[in-house]
């Protein structure tokens, strides 16, 4: 490992090492809430490991104990997920040239919170050597992926004696709050945020995960649509 | 709650292997190849599009008040947006939103 390569993962794990605070209690909250609805510790550990993604695994598990059907829980925990394939499109052109067992690593680890700050350092220095993009990558996941394992395994032990005052099911929608916030940067993201909420309240009668299908798929629309328009309006002024 | 193994780890397992597809589709198959503009436009949408109308029954009609909007809850996720918005830092939203939950808690 070159200097420059041991700096990139370094600094990665200083700027990772911040998220400890959201995902420690996100993932004692999996913990806590997957043992209640009924799965064993075992069951909870595959979810964090093999997955790896809380928003869509509370989903899978709100939607099983909503007996919803096997094949619906799966469309919908992965229509949750759909996001990351544009994460994936957008490291694309940075790690692209990275081995083919490098980027299935990288894959594995292209959570929210490594995702946000790897393109954000991408973009402020896009010559950086490839291996040195790698390095800052993975120095990101250190700290962040272990804590998800552990502090599930912590809630699933010792849920009972969380007490019910601190609200911790809050964290998830607090959480994916504060994420989109700065994303809402022009009227077509304003404009796409709104529809996806509106159209999911207004067919949260439907089968559980059907109504956060077609809320996205409209909204995308939406988004992609006003800012067409916003183009055309300022090329013609 | 009454759930099999079998059914769980369907579910985990199958999660497991669609999540992996969708963060490597790109990433592991494209490569350098260019996608369509008109996809990636539509893509460029897709947190702003998902996580709203995951997140919005979750605020209005909280599980833990069985489905009864709480003014303590909405007045933290009002913080977290914005404080989003106006100092488009995630922590500092997350912050806000958790110290807004805890003292109109304390006081409603």
């Amino acid at each position: 490992m070159s200097s420059t390569t041991k700096k990139s993962f370094l600094r990665g794990v200083r700027d990772g090492a911040p998220f400890l605070l959201v995902v420690g209690p996100f993932a004692l909250l999996f913990g806590v809430v997957a043992t209640e609805a009924g799965l064993s510790v075992v069951e909870t550990m595959g979810f964090s490991i093999l997955v790896i993604a809380g928003a869509s695994q509370f989903t899978a598990v709100q939607l099983m104990v909503d007996q919803a059907p096997t094949v619906m829980v799966l469309a919908a925990a992965l229509a949750v997920n759909l996001r990351m394939a544009m994460y994936s499109a957008s490291l694309t052109p940075h790690l692209g040239r990275a081995g083919i067992w490098t980027r299935a690593l990288v894959s594995y680890f292209n959570v929210d919170q490594t995702y946000a700050l790897a393109i954000a350092r991408y973009e402020r220095e896009p010559a950086a050597p490839v291996r040195d993009k790698i390095a800052y990558f993975f120095g990101t996941a250190a700290p962040v992926c272990p804590f998800w394992y552990v502090f599930t395994l912590v809630g699933a032990l010792g849920g009972e004696a969380i007490p019910p005052g601190l609200a911790l099911d809050f964290a998830l929608p607090i959480t994916f709050l504060a994420l989109i916030a700065p994303m809402l940067k022009s009227l077509a993201h304003v404009a796409a945020a709104l529809t996806s909420a509106i159209v999911a309240l207004a067919l949260a009668w439907l089968p559980s995960g059907l109504s956060l299908l077609i809320a996205a798929g409209t909204a995308m629309t939406v988004g992609a649509l006003v800012e067409m328009w916003q183009e055309r309006q300022s090329a013609w002024t | 709650m009454d759930l099999s193994a079998t059914t769980v780890w369907t579910v985990i397992v199958g999660l497991g292997i669609g999540t992996f597809l969708i963060r490597f589709s790109f990433l592991g198959f494209i490569g350098q190849r260019q996608l369509p503009g008109w996809v990636l436009r539509l893509l460029r949408f897709t947190p702003v599009a998902v996580l709203p109308g995951l997140v919005a029954p979750l605020v209005l009609w909280p599980a833990a008040t069985d489905g009864v909007p709480d003014p303590a809850r909405l007045l933290a996720a009002l913080a977290t947006v914005a404080f989003g918005i106006v100092t488009r830092n995630v922590l500092l939203a997350i912050v806000a939103g958790a110290l807004t939950l805890f003292v109109s808690l304390s006081i409603l």
